[in-house]
């Protein structure tokens, strides 16, 4: 395993290039994105087996999608600081001509994107598929996934749920971010998920509940319990309990700042919370 | 006049199960996903000689449009196969945002086209998808007119690298295209009769009506140049613009509405080019109903004596 002390200095610095590339075009999903910070640390930096460069068809490797695109600004921070592409290109977010467009895109080439997302719902049944062509071409990588907790009030997603169990695929690993916050308010309010963990398991899937999902050894415990039980018939789902807005005081404990930026002041007042550890964009 | 002898009716979804079934044993990166339809688009012999590469997704078109285009992600060449009706409107978004935005090699049969569906009614009735399928930017848009046309579009559909929509239908219908596979070219239309009076542009089931029409026209000496566009989307342009500077008007033809159909894609062309007058065999900006398939046609003006009116209207127009 990685130093985690590392792995800490690699995740504030993720944090400043969520805040940073937000700011500057003064939109995007910060909420999310610093929620999930820790858990896709873990995972490109410690978790998933990758080759070197980046293709398409992603066959002899773990493949990952995320499925809330809208949380575009972690994954492109973490993409490039794992050497996908220059870290210079984060200055690009949302602008026009980028390839770090709002939401995760295919369409203009940027490696580490194998499927466009941002209407919800959809990431799961694309890495069913993935996880099929695995099993055809012998190959034993996993396919991960990440959803919004909100994500799963689309019905495309229990139709995902279903067909995994029944046809055993056993090769993905599903993570649910359970902030438990969307945009009109908390989950609860807006529609209630009621208790997901059940749900999971009366679908038959495998469940492996992450507490403390914003700390680094906890989230690798977990990924490493979830990867122990794929190839045993059933599919299996971390739940990851995680702090929207997380590392930055002002924006956990609400939902205010699902798609919102920082102003000048809130910015450096978030950046004096995460000082640089890997040097900025 | 060209004579055009029927082998024989059959169905065109039956050409996509032997397109398939063929695909299947040449071409070991194609695979199949259906929505609890198997029988209805006769994929059954493909699934019996290829159990492995078939996925039965269940009654959740959703999820086999997701997995279709996951599929690809791991060098796969994915068929998912339902009703045009669910292939389409169900699932617009999952297809604009995970096929055609995405740029996947996804191959989307979809059968029971139109209105010769017939008694199941308008609920399964598509008649908006090929409006729907061409306004994504990157897709394909096949409407095949007979069985052998149906086979040799599935198999050129495996061959080329990006989505495509491949629209067929229930009824047995007029088998009359050329049996060798390597007559269709994706994008090319076909001239079946040169004629000098009027431009019947038809696709799908009413390319044998059209050709029916031609013939009564010929008796009263009416020269019709009958061209088929199997596809849509990309147009072969060049074919309609050679017709149409010969006979100054056009008939297009078409089991859709007449808004976002072939008919609209032709009149692109033309009033870009060639102004042109033209008149539109299509549904009328409605739903459909209960019928068979040869009510249905002859109710909303779709076979060859509407076709044959239509023609001396845009005549009279020129």
């Amino acid at each position: 395993m990685a130093d985690i002390n590392q792995l800490k200095d690699f995740a504030t610095q993720v944090r400043r290039d969520i805040l940073r590339q937000v700011h500057a075009v003064n939109s995007g999903h910060p909420g999310g994105s610093l929620g999930c910070t820790e858990f896709l640390v873990a995972l490109y930096q410690e978790i998933m087996n990758r080759k070197e460069g980046f293709d398409m068809d992603g066959i002899g490797e773990d493949v990952f999608y995320l499925s809330n695109g809208h949380i575009s600004p972690v994954i492109y921070s973490v993409l490039a600081r794992s050497g996908y592409f220059p870290v210079e290109e984060l200055a690009t977010f949302r602008k026009l001509g980028t390839r770090l467009q709002g939401h995760p895109s295919t369409h203009d080439g940027l490696p580490g994107i194998r499927i466009a997302s941002g209407s919800l719902g959809q990431g799961l049944s694309v890495a069913l598929g993935t996880a099929q062509a695995k099993k055809l071409n012998n190959d034993d990588n996993l396919v991960f996934t990440l959803h919004g907790d909100g994500e799963l009030q689309e019905g495309q997603i229990w139709e995902a749920v279903m067909y995994a169990a029944a046809n055993k695929v056993d090769n993905v690993i599903a993570t649910v971010d359970y902030n438990g916050q969307q945009i009109d308010g908390s989950t609860e309010e807006v529609c209630s998920l009621g208790d997901l963990k059940a749900k999971f398991e009366a679908f038959d899937w495998d469940v492996v509940e992450v507490k403390e999902g914003n700390d680094l050894e906890a989230i690798i415990a977990g990924l490493n319990e979830a990867k122990s039980k794929t190839g045993k018939g059933k599919p299996v789902c971390i739940l990851l309990h995680t702090m929207m807005g997380n590392g930055v005081d002002f924006m956990m404990h609400t939902h205010a700042w699902h798609g919102k930026a920082p102003s000048d002041e809130q910015l450096e007042n978030a950046l004096s919370q995460n000082p640089a550890t890997l040097g900025d964009y | 006049m060209k004579k055009y002898i029927d082998s024989g009716k059959k169905d065109t979804r039956s050409g996509f199960g032997a397109g398939l079934t063929e695909l299947g044993r040449t071409n070991p990166k194609v695979v199949a996903l259906c929505a609890d339809l198997i029988g209805s688009l006769k994929m059954q012999d493909f699934i019996d000689e290829n159990p492995k590469r078939f996925f039965q997704t269940g009654i959740a078109e959703a999820n086999m449009i997701g997995m279709a285009a996951g599929l690809t992600i791991g060098g796969k060449i994915p068929f998912a196969g339902t009703f045009a009706n669910f292939a389409t409107g169900r699932v617009y978004d999952q297809i604009r945002q995970s096929v055609a935005y995405s740029e996947k090699n996804v191959k989307i049969a979809a059968s029971h086209a139109g209105l010769t569906l017939g008694e199941d009614g308008a609920t399964h009735q598509i008649l908006e998808d090929i409006g729907l399928m061409k306004m994504l930017p990157g897709m394909t848009v096949i409407n095949p007119c007979d069985y052998n046309q149906t086979k040799a579009a599935t198999m050129a559909s495996a061959e080329i690298d990006g989505p495509v929509y491949l629209r067929f239908g229930r009824p047995k219908v007029a088998n009359f295209t050329s049996e060798n596979v390597e007559d269709f070219v994706i994008g090319k239309g076909i001239q079946l009769q040169e004629g000098t009076d009027v431009s019947i542009i038809a696709t799908g089931h009413c390319v044998w009506e059209a050709l029916i029409a031609a013939e009564k026209l010929s008796e009263q000496g009416i020269s019709a140049d009958v061209i088929n566009i199997h596809t849509i989307k990309p147009l072969d342009e060049e074919i309609i613009l050679k017709s149409v500077a010969k006979t100054g008007c056009v008939v297009t033809c078409e089991e859709h509405n007449y808004l976002g159909g072939l008919g609209e894609s032709v009149a692109r062309v033309l009033s870009l080019n060639n102004p042109t007058p033209q008149e539109y065999i299509a549904t009328k900006d409605t739903f459909g109903e209960s019928g068979t398939a040869t009510e249905l046609m002859a109710k909303y003006e779709l076979d060859a004596p509407a076709i044959e009116k239509a023609a001396k209207a845009v005549i009279a127009r020129k």
